[in-house]
């Protein structure tokens, strides 16, 4: 572990740095959880433990074999003209199980306006969709760390059961053919090539959700579960500060739908580059700049690129 | 990619991973060996592995999370066996003689938080005399499969 005092002096430049010099202060003792720095991943907007955007098949927190841990996590991504505030908590035991609950809540920016406008309809200003999110992840093989001498992940398999509040938009995700909840299931591997300090995840999800669920489940004519990729890599500049890349494939549930106009409601990938820094095992901050596409494209055409502040508290 | 019943798939997917890595804990750890010494070399040889050796074992006895496996030790003889294995495992003209770490290890009771515990004595002795970051984690690439010699305890 690099020393606190050191980390903190040299990243100063960053307006997190007082937070940070107080969770250092607090952890001045060694950790008494069994986990190396690092391996329990930052917490997605989804909840699970992972990257940013996609789950990895680390559990959170720092407990190792027979500890209990947990984290609660505040997540903030802004792009030109959306915005969207994540609040999650997960607990694991082990390095086996791990349990997560988050809320999102979407700003829908000058799409609110321009559904009010264009239905006659006030209710549409200042829309927010929202949206809750219970995941269960268990790892089911290997250990992403130790085994540097193979190249056998780390495995685990997850769900996130997802039940979407879309507020006024309701009545029409109803008529478009999307439901109001999700599950998407996932098999995550992740690896750290130790010797290189370079860790890579990969994600199938199986899933049926429009804008990760903002947007519910499925739609008119596109209602079956695909499988779609996501994929992490970062490399660790220390022991305490990673820097990587992210990429998540999504469904286009929506790419037939003409209620709004021909491809109003397309759908594209999401992408990152983050920075993620642990100065202890009580707390991590990522900023990443983010590239989530076209969203909305029939009201806003310009690509929403921005950028995602988390922080996090582990114990 | 349309799949109506992807619960199969992730299950096939899954198994099939789970059955690898059941082969994998069948084999015994042993170091890899490395084409020539540039790591021990980067640890300052003899020398350099020596000193960090000794400071390694000063702070293993003292750390709370790890005095106990190390209090009752042999001081000189722990420092000179880990000088040796370090030696071997990074390409220097060493071999570790003596008992295999499985023989050593077996009935201590270690599990996965103390030896965590340890590597990052390790890595904090590492720090300190100022090892560089890539050439710590490439040492650390050669020690961390030991664990399935090491950790005997849940």
């Amino acid at each position: 572990m690099t020393s606190p005092s050191l980390l903190s002096r040299g990243l100063c430049i960053l307006p997190l740095c007082l937070a940070a010099s107080l969770a250092s202060a607090q952890s001045s003792s060694p950790g008494s959880q069994g986990k190396l720095l690092l391996t329990g991943g930052v917490t997605t907007v989804e909840g699970a433990a992972g990257g940013g955007l996609t789950p990895w098949a680390v559990t959170g927190s720092y407990a190792t074999d027979g500890q209990i841990g947990g984290t609660g996590a505040l997540t903030r991504v802004r792009t030109r003209d959306y915005s969207l505030t994540s609040v999650a908590v997960a607990a694991s035991y082990g390095e086996r199980f791990e349990v997560s609950l988050a809320h999102q809540d979407f700003d829908t920016g000058p799409v609110a306006g321009a559904l009010a406008g264009a239905l006659k309809d006030p209710a549409f200003n200042g829309l927010r969709l929202k949206q809750d999110i219970v995941g269960l992840k268990a790892r089911v093989a290997g250990d992403a760390i130790l085994d540097s001498d193979n190249w056998m992940p780390q495995v685990a398999v997850g769900l996130e059961y997802k039940k979407a509040k879309p507020g006024h938009l309701a009545a029409a995700l109803q008529a478009f053919g999307a439901k109001d909840n999700g599950t998407d299931i996932y098999v995550s591997a992740t690896k750290l090539f130790l010797a290189q300090g370079i860790l890579v995840n990969g994600t199938l999800r199986a899933t049926k959700a429009n804008q990760t669920g903002l947007l519910g489940f499925g739609a008119t004519g596109h209602d079956s579960y695909q499988i779609k990729p996501e994929v992490s890599v970062a490399y660790l500049l220390s022991s305490s500060l990673a820097v990587g890349a992210e990429y998540r494939a999504k469904p286009d549930n929506f790419r037939d739908n003409n209620a709004l106009g021909a491809g109003t409601l397309k759908e594209d990938r999401w992408m990152d580059l983050f920075l993620a820094w642990t100065p202890n095992k009580h707390a991590s901050i990522t900023l990443a700049y983010v590239d989530l596409g076209k969203i909305v494209p029939g009201v806003v055409t310009r690509k929403q690129t921005g950028s995602y502040v988390s922080a996090q508290l582990a114990f | 990619m349309n799949f109506h019943r992807p619960h199969c798939l992730l299950l096939a997917a899954t198994l099939a991973l789970a059955t690898a890595t059941a082969a994998h804990a069948q084999a015994t750890s042993s170091v890899t060996p490395l084409p020539n010494d540039a790591l021990y070399q980067q640890f300052g040889g003899q020398p350099g592995l020596t000193k960090l050796m000794d400071e390694f074992v000063e702070r293993l006895v003292v750390d709370p999370r790890t005095e106990r496996f190390f209090k009752n030790a042999n001081k000189p003889h722990l420092k000179a066996q880990l000088t040796d294995q370090l030696c071997e495992v990074s390409g220097g003209p060493c071999k570790l003689k003596g008992p295999a770490m499985a023989d050593v290890h077996g009935n201590m009771g270690i599990n996965k938080g103390d030896f965590n515990a340890l590597v990052e004595v390790l890595q904090q002795t590492m720090n300190a005399q100022g090892i560089p970051f890539a050439a710590q984690n490439r040492m650390l690439a050669q020690l961390a499969p030991m664990h399935r010699d090491i950790i005997t305890a849940e």
